[in-house]
């Protein structure tokens, strides 16, 4: 146990194993592009349909119904699906995580808008704000909280399982995993691992950081 | 992308191991998670200062990537079923912990000081009094835990393991799409009943809920 972390740590801190297209330094910025992107996707999608959902009140069983089923959804198998539907494309990687990611915002977001007061609701409409300024104005704002958390939970899950990528022979750190594996170097397969994780928590600690320097007036 | 039904009508008998070994796994992975959960939870909410550190812990737990998960625990259990249970169990605490924190959390301070005015000894309270009424909760995270199991099984298959994910594998490499739309709707359906079965366990277990819902 030992010597595997010693020669992990010597993995990790070799100096050319960062550089190069093969490096950490460009795999890193494969795994964090195909996460941020993904992630990205997903909210532009999941936001306005939550967003819709917590304020109309309408379509809630989908809301609720929508993270069980994201979270059943086998994302290898939807990778494998969408890869012999497509051929060699990054598109299967993407919808897999895409489809990884809606849920969790979706029923965040929901959670958030329905959990805010209805009184305030009923003030802000009696003070004469119209429906969307009393979405953008109250409740989004009120929700914003757990939205942000809706995000954070997404933005790890996708960091997590973009290593599926290689799966198809795509980059981003699971190239070690998957790489290492076919070698069996145990090494490479805990370096990928590792960086993997810490990209999570890194990326998780910024958005934290992010909601705080925001939106200073609301606990988070 | 057609499904080539002959192959469904001749597979039957291996979709129904696989099925079977696919549910034990996600199973036995829930009920370790429980297992090592429950305490750690009663640890997290009596002792504060510890709280913080178990829950961040069992998040960094949960980055990790399923896959490097099961392979980085082949030098311990090799390439058997335990390592597949192992990988789950980890996956399941990140659940379990928070919410059996949340249950605990969740129980009035009166109804437990009541409980200690009766005389009643923390242990027995702990028993008889917090875990009930935290089980709503506690039931909430099981349900998640158990879906998020029954789809991550299928993770397990590089590692030679995997239920129904094997059918993805097989699939992949025969570039054959039958299997893998197969092994995707079963393991929809498993989750589906599953998470059903789990709501009529938490009906049947918390009578006292039934009114206010």
């Amino acid at each position: 146990m030992y010597e595997l972390f010693k020669n992990l740590g010597n993995w990790l801190v070799t100096g050319d194993r960062w550089s190069g297209t093969d490096g950490i330094a460009h795999r890193l910025a494969e795994h964090l592009q195909y996460s941020l992107l993904a992630t990205l996707v997903a909210a532009a999608i999941a936001l306005p349909v939550g967003l819709l959902i917590g304020h109309t009140g309408r379509g809630a069983f989908l809301a609720i119904n929508l993270s069980s089923f994201g979270r059943a959804l086998p994302t290898v198998g939807l990778v494998v699906l969408v890869f012999l539907a497509s051929g060699l494309s990054m598109w299967p990687v993407y919808i897999a995580l895409v489809a990884l990611a809606v849920p969790s915002i979706v029923t965040n977001t929901y959670a958030g808008m329905t959990a805010v007061d209805q009184d305030v609701k009923d003030a802000a409409r009696g003070q004469g704000m119209r429906a969307h300024q009393v979405l953008f104005q109250v409740e989004l704002p009120l929700a914003l909280p757990l939205i942000m958390t809706g995000l954070r939970l997404a933005l790890i899950q996708v960091v997590a399982t973009a290593t599926i990528a290689a799966y198809v022979s795509f980059g981003g750190l699971g190239r070690y995993v998957f790489d290492g594996l076919a070698q069996r170097d145990l090494v490479q397969v805990l370096g990928g691992a590792v960086l993997v994780a810490v990209l999570a928590v890194v990326l998780d600690l910024a958005l934290s950081a992010l909601q705080r320097v925001l939106f200073r007036h609301r606990p988070a | 992308m057609t499904i080539d039904w002959s192959w469904l009508a001749d597979h039957t008998d291996d979709l129904t191991t696989l099925t079977v070994s696919h549910l034990q796994a996600a199973l036995s992975a829930v009920f370790f998670g429980l297992l090592i959960s429950l305490p750690l939870a009663v640890i997290a909410h009596r002792i504060r200062p510890l709280r913080g550190l178990l829950l961040g812990l069992s998040n960094v737990l949960f980055t990790i990537p399923s896959i490097a998960i099961f392979v980085l625990l082949l030098p311990v259990s090799g390439l058997t079923r335990t390592t597949t249970v192992i990988g789950l169990t980890i996956y399941t605490l990140v659940v379990l912990l928070r919410n059996t924190v949340e249950g605990l959390d969740s129980v009035p301070v009166k109804t437990k000081e009541a409980a200690k005015a009766m005389g009643t000894r923390p242990l027995r309270t702990l028993l008889t009094v917090e875990l009930p009424l935290a089980l709503p909760v506690i039931m909430a995270g099981v349900r998640i835990a158990t879906v998020m199991s029954i789809s991550l099984v299928s993770v397990a298959t590089y590692i030679g393991d995997g239920g129904l994910g094997q059918l993805f594998t097989d699939g992949f490499q025969r570039n054959f799409p039958t299997p893998v739309i197969v092994g995707v709707v079963l393991t929809l359906l498993l989750a589906l009943v599953a998470d059903a079965l789990l709501v009529a366990i938490q009906y049947v277990l918390t009578p006292w809920t039934r009114r206010r819902a």
